[in-house]
C-alpha cells in the first residue's frame, strides 16, 4: 500500500472506477507470471488443491459481505432485546445469524449515538471483521488511511463527505489485536415504516466501519 | 519492529479515496494471490502473526511501493520457504524438485475452516493485573521482531476499559510459539494525550496485551 497506491491514483471514483486497472500496474505482467508460476508449483507438490482456490475467492465474492452487516444492524434498530445482546456478547449473537469464522472470531460492536461517533482502523495492517463485511476495501488497507484515522478523523471522515457537529465526540478504534469491530450506526430519522428487510438495504459498508452516517432516502446505492 | 506498516500518525500519503463495494478483486493475479495466501495458510504450518511479521520484515521503501496483495504473495512465499514447504530454487524456477511434506486443503473443507476461524482465547493461570478503570502505560520500548504496540502509542497513558480475557500474544506468535498468552485489554487514550494541543479531541481506543503496559 502506498501513497501512489497503483489501483487508485489519479482518478475519480465515478463509474469508470475500475476502467483501465489492468493497463495502470507497472508490474501487472510481472505478477501475473509470478502468482501463475506459485500456483502451478504449489499445485505440482500437491499442497494446493485448485479447487479450493475457487472456493476461497467464490467466498468472498458472492457469500460473504455487507449485506451480512447490514441484516445485523436492521434487527438491531428493530429489537431492543436483540440490540443489548449484540453489544454485551456480540460474538455470540452475530454467530445466531451464520456469520462467524475467520476474521471474526472476537467481536465488538460500538454504537453511535447523538454524542459518540465510531471508527475502525487497523493502523498495522487491515484487520476486519470479514464474516459481517466481507474483504476490506482498498482505501482501508491504504497508507492514507491507516496514517491519519487516529490523528486526523475528521479529515478522514470529510474525504467521504462526513462532517459531524463539534460536539460529537470521535472514539477512533485501532484493531491491533484479534479482536474484530463493528459500527452500529444510528438509524436515520423518518424510517419509523420501513421493514427490517427495507433498512438492511440502507446499510452501507462503509457506515459500518464509520465513516459515514447511514442516510435516508440513500446518499447513493447501498453495500451490495 | 519499527517498521513501514506501523503507520499511525504518519503524514503525507494523501486523501482516501472511496470506490464501490465491487469488484472485490482486481485482476485475476489479486484473487491468487488472495486464495493461495488463504490455501497455504490453512496447512497449518504458521500463525497469521507469523505471516504478518513476514510482510513486515520488506525493506520499508518496497512496502510502501507494494500494493496491498504484493504484501501477501510477498508474505505467503517467504513463509513457504522459510518453513521447508518449498526451497528458493523451486520458487525461482516455479518448478517441483519433489512433492510436498504436507497434504492440500481439499475444496470441500474451505468453507468450514473459513466458519471455524482460529480462536485466540485461551485459559491462563495468573490473575489479569489491570481491571477496567486502571489508568496504565504503554511502555516505551522498541522491539525489534513483530509487535502489535504501535509507535504512536508507546509512553502513553490511557484507560482500561475492557479485558478481553487472555488471547494468543502476538509477539511470541511470530516467533513460532502459537501457545503463550497473556491478557488483553481495550486501553482508551486522549486524542490530546496522543497528539498535543493540534488533536481533534475524541480518543483512540486499541486492544492491548498486558506485556506492554505498566500501572501509571
Amino acid at each position: 500500500m502506498s501513497g501512489h497506491d497503483h489501483h487508485h491514483h489519479g482518478h475519480d471514483h465515478g463509474h469508470e472506477h475500475d476502467h483501465g486497472h489492468d493497463h495502470e500496474h507497472p508490474r501487472l505482467s510481472d505478477l501475473q507470471l509470478r502468482v501463475k508460476a506459485l500456483e502451478s508449483l504449489l499445485v505440482e507438490k500437491g499442497l494446493v488443491d485448485p479447487a479450493a482456490l475457487d472456493v476461497f475467492v467464490d467466498t468472498y465474492e458472492t457469500k460473504v459481505g455487507p449485506r451480512n452487516g447490514a441484516q445485523v444492524v436492521a434487527k438491531a434498530w428493530t429489537d431492543p432485546a436483540f440490540k443489548q445482546r449484540l453489544l454485551e456478547d456480540p460474538s455470540t449473537t452475530i454467530k445466531s445469524f451464520g456469520f462467524e469464522g475467520r476474521q471474526g472470531e472476537h467481536m465488538v460492536v460500538v454504537e453511535n449515538t447523538d454524542t459518540v461517533h465510531n471508527l475502525v482502523v487497523c493502523t498495522l495492517c487491515s484487520c476486519y471483521p470479514w464474516p459481517v463485511l466481507g474483504l476490506p476495501p482498498v482505501w482501508y488497507k491504504s497508507a492514507p488511511y491507516r496514517s491519519r484515522a487516529v490523528n486526523d478523523p475528521r479529515g478522514v471522515l470529510a474525504d467521504f463527505g462526513t462532517t459531524l457537529p463539534d460536539h460529537v465526540e470521535i472514539r477512533v478504534w485501532d484493531s491491533t489485536a484479534e479482536m474484530r469491530y463493528l459500527v452500529l450506526p444510528q438509524r436515520p430519522a423518518g424510517t419509523e415504516s420501513l421493514s427490517e428487510e427495507q433498512l438492511a438495504e440502507l446499510v452501507t459498508r462503509n457506515s459500518m466501519i464509520g465513516v459515514e452516517t447511514v442516510a435516508y432516502p440513500p446518499r447513493r446505492e447501498a453495500a451490495e | 519492529m519499527n517498521g513501514a506498516h506501523d503507520m499511525g500518525g504518519m503524514h503525507g500519503f494523501g486523501p482516501v479515496e472511496d470506490e464501490p463495494v465491487v469488484p472485490i478483486f482486481h485482476g485475476e493475479w489479486e484473487k491468487k494471490a488472495f486464495a493461495l495466501t488463504l490455501a497455504c495458510g490453512g496447512l497449518g504450518q504458521w500463525s497469521i502473526d507469523e505471516a504478518r511479521y513476514a510482510r513486515e520484515r520488506q525493506p520499508p521503501a518496497q512496502y510502501l511501493d507494494n500494493t496491498y496483495y504484493e504484501q501477501w504473495l510477498h508474505g505467503v512465499e517467504t513463509m513457504l520457504v522459510e518453513k521447508g514447504l518449498i526451497t528458493r530454487e523451486e520458487l525461482e524456477s516455479g518448478k517441483a524438485a519433489g512433492p510436498g511434506k504436507v497434504s492440500a486443503l481439499p475444496a470441500d473443507r474451505v468453507f468450514k475452516a473459513l466458519q471455524q476461524g482460529s480462536p485466540y482465547l485461551r485459559d491462563v493461570s495468573n490473575a489479569p493485573r489491570f481491571a477496567v478503570g486502571d489508568t496504565v502505560r504503554v511502555l516505551n520500548f522498541h522491539p525489534t521482531g513483530h509487535t502489535r504496540a504501535p509507535r504512536y502509542l508507546r509512553g502513553h497513558v490511557g484507560t482500561v476499559v475492557m479485558h478481553h480475557g487472555a488471547h494468543v500474544f502476538a509477539d511470541t506468535s511470530a516467533t513460532g510459539d502459537h501457545d503463550t498468552a497473556h491478557h488483553l485489554y481495550n486501553v482508551s487514550f486522549a486524542a490530546e494525550e496522543l497528539w498535543g494541543p493540534q488533536s481533534q479531541g475524541g480518543s483512540v481506543h486499541a486492544d492491548l496485551w498486558e506485556p506492554y503496559l505498566e500501572p501509571a
